[in-house]
């Protein structure tokens, strides 16, 4: 039997990045950070490797409030509107490449 | 290599679309269209010397940050430190490249990395301490990247075209790296009461190595108006760090400079005892088959 | 689960099967049956402890790199490697995992990483052929999961496969190097392929006939296509490119095969990835050592970050009821 699991010491932070100018900040995944400051380094040095000139948003996880048309899971029923863990809950058509 | 060695996967290669995510695979040459040859009235010998000093100090902290890879203390810690020592490789092979150019004997940026014995190595011994935790990490990423950003930043109106360019490039990249570690410093000394100790600790071991950065020395003395006078640093210096240190609550060490050997120290080739197997583990496969084609 | 009405729980499986089988994707917050989810965490979590550990072998070469620029080229492959590291954990958060327990998992021994990763690396020239036939191998392992029916996990392996065909690519352009340098180099190159070979042989895992959850992960689209076929594709691709760089593969019985269209192979020796799986490889203690080793020096830089993020959103909110407080009196 496993131990109780460990947590991270750091919050969960979603990415959204805008590529270039002209396109909106798209959902990219999340990573670890012990503040939005460092979230933001993190976020450049992760997914976007000393490209300049790309926008970054950082959000802590638990700040965003979501809804999910398919929602079928009573696993999430009481917390419903929280993404909880969840970066990549955006619904992509799957012939958009690169998502 | 053909594309149909590789048709499992060709269709993704293929669809790179670099520009939708921009992934660090291409590197545009900050050198393009910039004339090579040194500048009338430049002394090509000092400059040869110059690059190389300032190229020896990105070369060999890369070197120091590289040994980090695989321990950091978070993951995305690994991929920060990566970039940063990819950046100052990065300014070492411009700089490198750019001095034995001048010094016109057709040493290369591998030869000169390679196959130069210690004493010929100019780096400052700030870039050949090996960092005993994190702390000290973030405390000499801090003095050094806010010194080479000082210095960087009056390098960008160089005579030295060749010099000017690869300044405002490192400039840029400098100031995330200086950012980088203020934060970082900050995090430490203000954080819990184990990491404020850690933190004043490491300023303490490596304040001594703090004064060499701003020593007059006699190649950039040669070069007026390609160089900068390192006396001149030390004021953005020192402002900026007293700023950090505030934020962080951690004092500014009193330790004393580190003193020379007989009068010298990095600049002139004279090392600490750590830097010998720097140079034995960085030069080693290199050395083993001069021969050899990478 | 258990406390839901059957007829509910059916109608919800019916709904993941429809989905399942409509080759449609499964989203984070959709239901899933509790084995599909651990099965999930578990497959997402070996490939994201395999990127990690991967980051070691390749990572010794960093500092001895006999070029500047095979060095950058080196430092940027481990530091991809790392990436695609955090996206797989991301992948795997998005099912109620966290990654500091995976990691606890992993440095504890009770989560594997791929075994390819407890073989040395000798010399540079496995760095050249870690790229080409470890992540050749990978890559053939890889391009199906583009397509696993778990979203998070489909889209990661998207942009993971991208960049693993950059790493084969630089693999392969350095052996070819080496092959037009030095005799002694060439020898090189030949010893790590001999090294190499079978390892990356096994990374397909066991034997369909011994592989005894195949079926359940070839169901839920979890898995496309058996070790067997994946082995065979990886063993078809790389024949010609060995023939192309001059190297010859170490078996006997590889010979292309014309009724079958594809090339027959030696037998696999089981016993060794069989003990190298069991934790008694070349490098098995050594890799979870620098991992955990890595971890637990780091405890305290984490705790020191969060403490002193604690820190700062308290003074943040005094300073904001501070202010209103103000503006009430004002």
């Amino acid at each position: 039997m496993d131990d109780a699991p460990v947590r991270s010491e750091w919050p969960l932070y979603e990415v959204f990045l805008r590529g270039k100018r002209g396109l909106n900040h798209v959902h990219v995944g999340s990573l670890h950070a012990a503040d939005p400051q460092m979230a933001l380094h993190h976020a450049r040095d992760l997914y976007t490797r000393r490209n300049e000139g790309v926008s970054i948003w950082v959000v802590a996880a638990a700040d965003i409030t979501a809804s999910s048309p398919d929602e079928k899971d009573p696993f999430f029923a009481p917390s419903g509107d929280k993404v909880y863990r969840h970066p990549t809950f955006y619904e992509i058509p799957d012939d958009v490449p690169h998502m | 290599m053909t594309d149909d060695e590789f048709t499992a996967y060709r269709a993704l290669a293929d669809e790179t679309g670099d520009h939708r995510w921009a992934f660090g695979t291409g590197f545009t040459d900050p050198l393009e269209g910039i004339g090579t040859s040194v500048p009338d009235g430049v002394s090509a010998a000092a400059l040869a010397a110059y690059c190389l000093m300032l190229g020896d100090d990105a070369l060999i902290y890369s070197h120091r940050l590289q040994q980090w890879m695989t321990r950091l203390p978070e993951l995305e810690e690994e991929t920060a430190i990566a970039n940063i020592a990819l950046d100052l490789l990065g300014q070492a092979r411009m700089l490198l490249a750019r001095g034995g150019r001048a010094e016109g004997a057709g040493r290369g940026e591998d030869q000169l990395a390679f196959f130069r014995p210690e004493h010929e190595f100019r780096n400052v011994r700030l870039a050949e301490h090996a960092d005993a935790d994190f702390a000290q990490l973030a405390g000499r990423l801090l003095i050094f990247s806010t010194w080479r950003l000082a210095l960087f930043t009056r390098l960008q109106d160089s005579a030295d075209p060749v010099l000017a360019a690869i300044a405002a490039k490192g400039a840029k990249e400098l100031a995330y790296h200086r950012d980088y570690a203020a934060q970082w410093v900050v995090r430490l000394g203000d954080g819990t009461e184990l990491s404020r100790t850690r933190m004043q600790a490491a300023l303490v071991t490596l304040w001594p190595l703090v004064d060499e950065l701003f020593r007059t020395d006699a190649v950039a003395g040669d070069l007026p108006g390609v160089a900068a006078d390192p006396a001149g640093l030390r004021a953005e210096f020192d402002s900026v760090l007293a700023a950090v240190l505030a934020a962080a609550t951690l004092d500014r060490p009193g330790t004393a400079p580190m003193a020379q050997v007989a009068g010298k120290s990095g600049r002139d080739g004279v090392h600490t005892e750590a830097f010998g197997y720097v140079l034995a583990e960085l030069q080693s496969v290199a050395r083993a088959d001069p021969d050899a084609t990478w | 689960m258990t406390a839901l009405a059957d007829g509910r729980a059916g109608e919800l499986e019916a709904h993941f099967d429809e989905t399942i089988a409509r080759d449609r994707r499964i989203e984070p917050r959709d239901w899933m049956p509790d084995h599909y989810r651990a099965t999930m965490i578990r497959q997402i979590a070996q490939h994201a402890h395999s990127e990690i550990i991967g980051m070691q072998p390749e990572g010794n070469w960093i500092t001895r790199a006999p070029s500047l620029r095979r060095k950058a080229v080196l430092i940027a492959k481990v530091q991809d490697e790392a990436g695609h590291g955090m996206y797989l954990y991301s992948a795997a958060e998005t099912l109620g995992a966290d990654r500091a327990d995976l990691t606890a998992k992993l440095v504890s021994g009770r989560q594997k990483y791929s075994s390819i990763f407890n073989y040395p690396t000798l010399t540079y020239a496995d760095v050249g052929v870690i790229g080409w036939l470890v992540d050749g191998a990978a890559i053939c392992n890889q391009v199906p999961l583009c397509r696993s029916s778990y979203g998070p996990y489909a889209r990661a392996m998207v942009r993971i496969c991208k960049e693993e065909s950059f790493h084969q690519r630089q693999g392969y352009e350095l052996l070819m190097t080496m092959m037009r340098g030095s005799e002694a180099q060439r020898a090189m190159v030949q010893d790590a392929t001999n090294r190499f070979w079978w390892p990356s042989l096994m990374m397909f895992g066991p034997p369909d006939d011994q592989s005894p959850n195949t079926a359940q992960s070839m169901a839920w689209g979890i898995k496309r296509h058996t070790n067997d076929e994946l082995r065979q594709r990886f063993v078809d691709m790389t024949v010609p490119q060995a023939g192309k760089l001059g190297v010859t593969l170490p078996d006997p019985d590889l010979t292309w095969n014309s009724e079958r269209g594809h090339y027959d192979f030696g037998a696999v020796d089981w016993a060794e990835f069989t003990a190298v799986l069991k934790g008694n490889g070349p490098c098995n203690a050594q890799r979870v050592a620098q991992r955990k080793a890595a971890h637990d020096d780091g405890a305290w830089v984490r705790e020191a970050a969060a403490a002193r993020a604690a820190k700062q959103a308290a003074r943040d909110r005094a300073a904001r009821e501070q202010d209103t407080r103000e503006q009430d009196t004002a």
